[in-house]
């Protein structure tokens, strides 16, 4: 089932949520809306929900028109940031709420919820209550009882943003298997970039109500459509024209930065022509990544990833004199930057 | 090891000088705890034990006594019941409403604690009697409220509503938006919602809330005394069984009035407990 | 176009006009008849003997009671708040337990106390001391009936702050009254005030349990509260309410009280 969106805003007192916002979502596919709070990701989700009317634009759920349609004839499943389960009913009772609202035969819920529960991994754990369940667990039984009704389309709110970090990671391998074997058009909510990497078909990035861009995972990171995106997506060192390793290009001018990613800058003991001086400022160790500080000419400081063979190969140590060749670089102008100024700069400070 | 000597025993005297000390508040807890509280109750349970199970059946039973048990349960029952409702819906309004004056609505809520219960009895009978500003409203369809059952019964419903309201509260409060917006996404109706999700977490709150009223309502004498004529068989509660006892100097049957309604106070206590143990069943 | 707006309005119309015909309007009602003749009635019904008596008896009896419960109340709270052990619960039910019995109960238990067959009746008037229908009684109904105030409102709060920053000021050298009047103190500060408030109001406004001890002696033993029945009771209608007045001021100035400390405890 397809889901479209177009042109829709919508406005709390004045601040504006969402800004003109199409979006196109495939039948069976997973997308990710990303961006940091604030930019309207979830209001987005809850409009297309239901739970938000847009002031003005379109809702498409498979063709139909739903803008106005109420959240209970949608057949939308959504999945909460903190579960929302019902906390005086069973495992059981909350998977089959749904299903009992619609009046299904009691041998229709029983065996429908057996396949859910044995779905989501928790057989035998029916007839407890969600006080008695991990987190995780709790949003596995909260996505159960949202597919029970067998909604066109999945709506998943920041699904894993309660939990803690294994939990997640397993919980969002689980959904992408999930979404291979079921192929529901869904949709998810998220601040976390690699989770949306991992995850999602396609990636939508968002940014004070506007959609940043529309890609792929690959073509997000790769070929971000401007620097705010390019700065959400990874991590990245941002340089102006007063910086040696920009001022080698002939691009150097006062309105433009030079974008670059601390992977795609290459590190040689021997200077080459055009290579830019730096010295080794702080070495830290993560297992299999090594991150340098490294400090060049006009005491602006970059930071550079290795991986492990790199830096032993490399032998550095601090205080050394090494040089810099970027791999990939991006420039962007000046007006550019002056439009996302305020949210690249929160992002730089979250990274 | 000789170093180490001197340390062991400054931890030993740190420790005594310590546990010296944070002994006294325990022995003002305690001493006051017996000196206000259990010494007198401790008096009237002795006093009513020396009467003999005979004889204080007999007191306890009365058909006066019995009548004012029947006047003070039964209204503190139906005004714990109309509060529960009324009580769970203005909690409701003050929770999911915006409203000008809502904060002052809020601490309206809050007069009957603060209120003099005299105060409370005062106006009430002021208010709700024949020419009061509420009672000339009812007299024409010969309703009468101040002195009569049905004054008792206003006078409860005034002094037991904020315990109703200010238990609810806060259920109503942790009871995140998003259940609802889970139970609609799944295709309940308003009023689905409401019976299948919405109550039911409030259940245990509404009956704690319920029981507290009750409990003061049952033990209520100011508000009561000034309201009600006390006319016996028609509008006198048990509290006030106690005091007139008293007054003709009637220790015996003071006494065993009292401890029945202390022994009631004590099951609601029970009550209550169990009741917050029971809301507590699904937290976290 | 989720919530119907009109079961909204009749929802909110129901419980506005409940509590307004039982709370709002008879709490105006109570300055409206105390002042609508002007304040020269009001101050001509007050001004006579028993109304001072009974304000003054009223001010003794709460500057005593307040400051014993409030040293009560800490030391409960910290024995509640700041040990584990068995009977604990049993503890915190026994200190709640004033809210559950009817002030008569807690009076008629005072009187058989104190009274001449007494277990301390007999003792005391020996040594020519009178408690029933003399201050000491009423001072004792009203400790009774205000106790667990304090303590009620002062043990979440010392739960809520945790055992942290006392063992932090423990480690720093401070004695445990340092700790107590440097650490906990200003932690606890707002709960604590609050607790006094309510203790102070109830301990002006007790009626029941002073009824039964004080004998309620227009000009002796009666206190405020007493003083607004005698009245009623003796057709001075307007003595009766302006004292309710000035009782009721006082507990509307608690709840604007209870509202400034609850916004301040929660930001």
């Amino acid at each position: 089932m397809s889901i479209t969106v177009s042109q829709v805003s919508k406005k709390f007192g004045n601040f504006q949520a969402l800004d003109n916002i199409n979006l196109d979502v495939k039948p069976g596919t997973l997308v990710a809306l990303l961006g940091p709070s604030g930019s309207g990701k979830s209001t987005l989700l809850r409009t297309v929900a239901g739970l938000e009317t847009p002031d003005q634009g379109k809702i498409k759920i498979n063709g139909r028109d739903t803008t106005n349609l109420d959240i209970r004839k949608r057949n939308i499943g959504f999945v909460f940031q903190h579960y929302a389960l019902f906390k005086h009913l069973t495992v059981r009772r909350n998977i089959s709420f749904g299903l009992d609202i619609r009046k299904k035969s009691p041998q229709a819920i029983k065996q429908r919820v057996n396949e859910l529960l044995e779905l989501i991994q928790l057989q035998g754990f029916g007839d407890r209550y969600p006080s008695q369940l991990s987190g995780g667990q709790r949003q596995r039984v909260a996505l159960a009882r949202a597919l029970a009704v067998q909604p066109e389309v999945l709506l998943l709110d920041e699904p894993f943003g309660a939990l803690d970090a294994k939990v997640r990671q397993e919980l969002r391998d689980w959904l992408r298997r999930l979404h291979d074997e079921v192929h529901l058009t869904s949709i998810f909510v998220t601040h976390d970039r690699e989770e949306a990497m991992a995850v999602a078909d396609k990636i939508v990035v968002m940014n004070q109500g506007r959609i940043e861009q529309i890609g792929t995972p690959a073509e997000v990171y790769d070929n971000p459509a401007n620097p705010f995106v390019m700065s959400f997506v990874g991590e990245v060192n941002i340089l102006d024209h007063t910086s040696p390793l920009f001022k080698r290009t002939n691009r150097a001018n006062s309105a433009s930065r030079l974008f670059v990613r601390p992977h795609d800058l290459e590190i040689f003991e021997t200077p080459q022509k055009h290579h830019v001086a730096a010295k080794v400022q702080r070495i830290v160790h993560l297992g299999w990544e090594i991150q340098l500080e490294l400090a060049l000419g006009d005491r602006s400081v970059v930071s550079a990833h290795l991986n492990r063979e790199e830096f032993s190969r490399l032998e550095l140590e601090l205080g050394q004199q090494v040089y810099l060749e970027p791999r990939q670089v991006k420039y962007f102008e000046q007006d550019q930057l002056n439009y996302h100024a305020s949210s690249t700069s929160n992002q730089q400070i979250a990274v | 090891m000789t170093s180490l000597q001197p340390n062991l025993s400054s931890t030993r005297q740190n420790k005594q000088a310590h546990s010296t000390r944070i002994s006294l508040p325990w022995v003002i807890t305690i001493g006051y705890l017996s000196l206000i509280l259990l010494l007198p109750l401790a008096a009237l349970i002795t006093r009513s034990l020396t009467i003999g199970p005979v004889e204080f059946w007999q007191i306890a039973t009365t058909p006066l006594a019995r009548s004012t048990y029947e006047i003070t349960f039964v209204t503190a029952l139906a005004a714990g019941l109309i509060n529960g409702i009324m009580g769970t819906l203005v909690a409701w309004i003050l929770v999911r409403y915006q409203f000008p004056g809502r904060r002052i609505f809020d601490g309206v809520i809050d007069i009957p604690f603060a209120v003099p219960t005299s105060v409370a009895g005062l106006v009430l009978a002021t208010i709700y009697n024949d020419s009061g500003w509420i009672g000339q409203l009812f007299a024409p369809f010969g309703i009468r409220i101040a002195f009569t059952r049905l004054g008792v019964f206003v006078a409860m419903l005034f002094i037991s509503l904020p315990f109703i309201v200010r238990t609810v509260q806060p259920v109503l409060l942790e009871l995140e938006p998003e259940i609802e917006q889970a139970a609609w996404s799944l295709g309940a109706s308003e009023a689905q919602t409401f019976w299948r999700v919405i109550l039911p977490p409030l259940i245990p709150a509404i009956l704690t809330g319920m029981a507290l009223g009750l409990s003061r309502a049952v033990g209520e004498y100011g508000s009561v005394v000034i309201v009600a004529s006390s006319i016996p068989f028609r509008d006198l509660i048990a509290p006030v069984l106690v005091f007139q006892k008293l007054e003709q100097y009637d220790y015996d049957g003071a006494t065993v009035i009292g401890t029945v309604l202390l022994l009631v106070s004590l099951i609601l206590l029970l009550l209550i407990n169990l009741l917050q143990q029971w809301s507590r069943r699904y937290a976290d | 176009m989720l919530t119907k707006p009109k079961a909204s309005v009749i929802l909110l119309s129901i419980a506005l006009i409940y509590v307004s015909v039982l709370i709002f309007l008879p709490s105006i009602f109570i300055f409206y008849e105390a002042f609508h003749k002007g304040i020269d009635v009001f101050w001509n019904s007050i001004n006579q003997r028993n109304f001072w008596q009974a304000t003054k008896l009223t001010l003794i009896v709460t500057a005593i009671t307040v400051p014993i419960n409030t040293i009560f109340g800490l030391c409960a709270a910290w024995v509640i708040g700041r040990n584990q052990f068995r009977g604990r619960t049993l503890l915190l039910s026994i200190i709640d337990l004033p809210f559950s019995v009817s002030p008569v109960v807690a009076g008629l238990a005072i009187v058989l106390l104190y009274g001449r067959n007494g277990w301390l009746g007999g003792l005391l008037a020996g040594l020519n001391i009178k408690i029933l229908f003399a201050i000491p009684a009423i001072v004792l109904a009203t400790a009774f009936v205000t106790m667990p105030f304090v303590a009620r409102e002062v043990i979440p709060v010392l739960e809520e702050i945790g055992e942290e920053q006392e063992t932090a000021a423990r480690t720093l050298g401070a004695n445990d009254w340092q700790v107590f009047y440097r650490v906990t103190l200003p932690n606890i500060r707002w709960g604590l005030l609050y607790g006094v408030i309510l203790t102070n109001a109830r301990a002006l406004g007790e009626f029941g349990a002073v009824a039964v001890v004080s004998g309620s002696i227009l000009g002796k033993t009666a206190t405020l509260p007493i003083f607004v029945e005698q009245a009623y009771k003796n057709y001075q209608a307007e003595a009766a309410f302006g004292s309710a007045a000035i009782l009721a001021l006082i507990g509307a100035l608690t709840l604007i009280f209870k509202e400034i400390l609850e916004t301040r405890t929660h930001h």
